[in-house]
């Protein structure tokens, strides 16, 4: 793989809007253009009609309607209303509390183990390699609705495995996701021991694009395989490792499933995460507006990860 | 070039240590399958009552009907041969009785409720939106790579800009949109929003642009139509980036939840994860039940994962995966 793994980042060769052809500027030229090129218009027309659709005009919309108090008949437009319940509602700040403390442990976590799992993977042969790397990403492919719904029997209070193994050493039963002290926990614990198999694929697929007469070189030199791994390939990897910091912190963001599967958001607000309470806001209380104005801070909490992202990724090609 | 090979010793360790990390990883599918074959009643001659392997502490790693099937073959082989046919009726008996619990709840998922009309929506769903993402998105990659037409950078930015804005924030407007266009519970609900989705047109676009203008050029003297040049030359070579596009496009539109649980309101319609969380949040007490079904959700990617893993690796590491 010569390639960086990169994301979802555009070539720098497209980054000017040059204009096509010779129509600068005229009417009649640019006319001449389009028609010229009716074929390529019609061959993009599916994806404008639904992109418009179902993804432009809701997302005009969903600005629209944050300042809005909806209603079927007429919408009333209601300012910065909805924006000042959003920061002043608790439900909100616990939100978004539990999110930052989900994102904030298991982020690190997950790249680390998977740093770490690769480079052991990595030492090994190429069946091994490839072995090791499916069992890694298998539970990646496997919906959250499966994984939520056996660890939730995991955290059984009366015949979990977790439980069990606690017994072991006589360490009492726990009611793990029954609790506001520890169902938060139980949620970043499970989060910590799924494999993070993205991670590990990228992280492989980038050490096996680092030069080995670096290694070599650093070989001459006495330097134990220890020390390679913490002056080259770590320096070396760090385009992947931002890229995945970031990847996951956005998908973190975004925790959901496990949420409404195992807790609901309980006991009390424990487990409460930002997109689990725009759910509840939007089509359980279906508070429209309110809903719309979580949105919308939501979106710019991981809109400031992807612009950095975005910046970070284009300066290293 | 060659990297220094560890010694022995030190291989092994590391292999012994990625095991016990891949068991752990494992473990939860395992146990989706392991529960799903557990024995839920079993009452042998000197068992007062009928017991369940599926709640019991401590839990049983492994399904139950598995050794007990062998006891019983066994006995009921001793029982032939000492002529006791009244005991090897017994015990010929007891080995269906394991066989049928341990299958039942399978039977009883496609039965008593709607999981096979749930699998086959899944089914369905992914397959029209897989091959219909292809045919789009390939289509407008192609001529966002390789025509040069007024408004081509202006429609490309527009389209990538929104690749930055999660899903999550369109939900409550794309509800309304649906609710306006009177497709609320109805499988285009899901459909058309996931056939909009724009990562394919960015990935097809990259790939795209390694074809051989020449190539194109070619088919063009040859007097092909635009579809023609598409159909015939562009598509066969996009393969490898039509595969790994179709497979995450699959396993994105197989897993999808939030979406459908709130666009679906009948049973009828329900996808698998729609199903399933219905399943667990009205048969609380039946973890063989929910695990059963959550066995049939999990084999139809765990079967696409193994059969096409290079275009995992692939897809990952061409760009980003939006989860």
């Amino acid at each position: 793989m010569t390639q960086m793994p990169m994301g979802a980042v555009p070539k720098k060769k497209d980054e000017k809007l040059k204009v096509i052809g010779k129509s600068n500027g005229n009417p009649k030229k640019l006319f001449y253009e389009v028609k010229r090129n009716y074929s390529a218009y019609l061959f993009l027309l599916p994806k404008l009609i639904l992109f418009t659709l179902f993804v432009a005009i809701p997302v005009v919309w969903a600005f629209v309607l944050s300042f809005q108090k909806y209603k079927i008949f007429g919408s009333e437009f209601v300012g910065f209303a909805n924006y000042i319940k959003v920061f002043e509602s608790d439900a909100f700040r616990i939100a978004l509390k539990n999110t930052l403390l989900f994102t904030v442990v298991t982020v690190p976590f997950g790249v680390i183990s998977a740093l770490v799992l690769s480079t052991l993977i990595f030492e090994l042969g190429k069946v091994s390699q490839s072995l090791f790397r499916s069992a890694f990403y298998l539970p990646t492919v496997t919906s959250m609705v499966i994984i939520a719904m056996v660890w939730r029997w995991m955290y059984n209070y009366d015949f979990g495995l977790f439980n069990y193994v606690l017994g072991w050493f006589g360490v009492g039963p726990v009611n793990w996701l029954g609790q506001s002290s520890t169902a938060l926990w139980a949620l970043i614990i499970m989060q910590c021991l799924i494999p993070f198999g993205v991670g590990i694929i990228m992280y492989l697929a980038s050490m096996g694009s680092i030069s080995q007469s670096l290694y070599e070189a650093a070989r001459m030199d006495g330097a134990s395989r220890f020390k390679q791994w913490i002056h080259i390939t770590i320096p070396l990897l760090k385009p992947t490792t931002l890229y995945l910091v970031l990847l996951s912190t956005i998908g973190s963001f975004q925790v959901f499933t496990q949420i409404i599967m195992m807790t609901g958001g309980g006991p009390g607000s424990a487990t409460e995460t930002l997109v689990h309470l725009i759910y509840k806001t939007g089509f359980r209380d279906f508070e429209f507006g309110l809903a719309g104005a979580q949105s919308v801070v939501l979106f710019v909490i991981i809109l400031i990860f992807s612009v950095i992202q975005f910046r970070v990724l284009r300066h290293d090609e | 070039m060659k990297k220094k090979p560890l010694d022995r010793l030190n291989k092994l360790i590391i292999f012994g240590l990625l095991t016990v990390f891949a068991v752990v990883s494992l473990l939860p599918l395992y146990w989706v399958f392991s529960t799903s074959l557990q024995l839920s009643s079993y009452q042998s001659q000197d068992m007062e009552r009928p017991v369940s392997y599926v709640d019991s502490n401590p839990p049983k790693m492994y399904p139950m009907g598995i050794p007990l099937y062998f006891k019983h073959w066994g006995e009921a082989r001793e029982a032939a041969k000492a002529g006791d046919a009244k005991e090897e009726e017994y015990h010929r008996d007891m080995m269906d009785h394991i066989v049928s619990n341990s299958f039942g709840s399978f039977k009883n998922l496609f039965k008593k409720h709607d999981v096979g009309k749930w699998f086959f929506n899944s089914i369905y769903i992914a397959v029209v939106v897989t091959i219909g993402i292809l045919l789009i998105d390939s289509m407008a990659g192609y001529v966002l790579a390789k025509k040069k037409f007024p408004g081509r950078n202006l429609i490309f930015w527009i389209i990538i800009s929104t690749m930055m804005i999660p899903g999550q924030v369109t939900l409550v407007p794309l509800f309304i949109m649906v609710g306006n266009l009177g497709l609320m519970d109805t499988h285009w609900a899901l459909i058309l929003p996931d056939l909009s989705m724009v990562f394919g047109v960015f990935l097809m676009r990259q790939f795209m642009y390694s074809i051989p203008d020449e190539l194109l050029e070619a088919a063009r003297m040859d007097g092909a139509s635009e579809w023609r040049t598409f159909w015939t030359v562009v598509l066969p070579l996009a393969r490898p980036g039509l595969a790994a596009l179709g497979i995450f496009t699959f396993m994105n539109v197989w897993n999808s939840f939030l979406w459908p649980i709130i666009v679906l309101n009948t049973s009828e319609l329900y996808t698998l994860p729609v199903g399933l969380k219905t399943l667990q949040d009205a048969n609380l007490a039946s973890f063989k039940l929910l695990m059963s079904g959550a066995a049939v959700a999990a084999i139809p990617m765990i079967i696409v994962f193994i059969l096409f893993q290079r275009y995992f690796v692939k897809g990952l590491t061409l760009g980003g995966v939006k989860e």
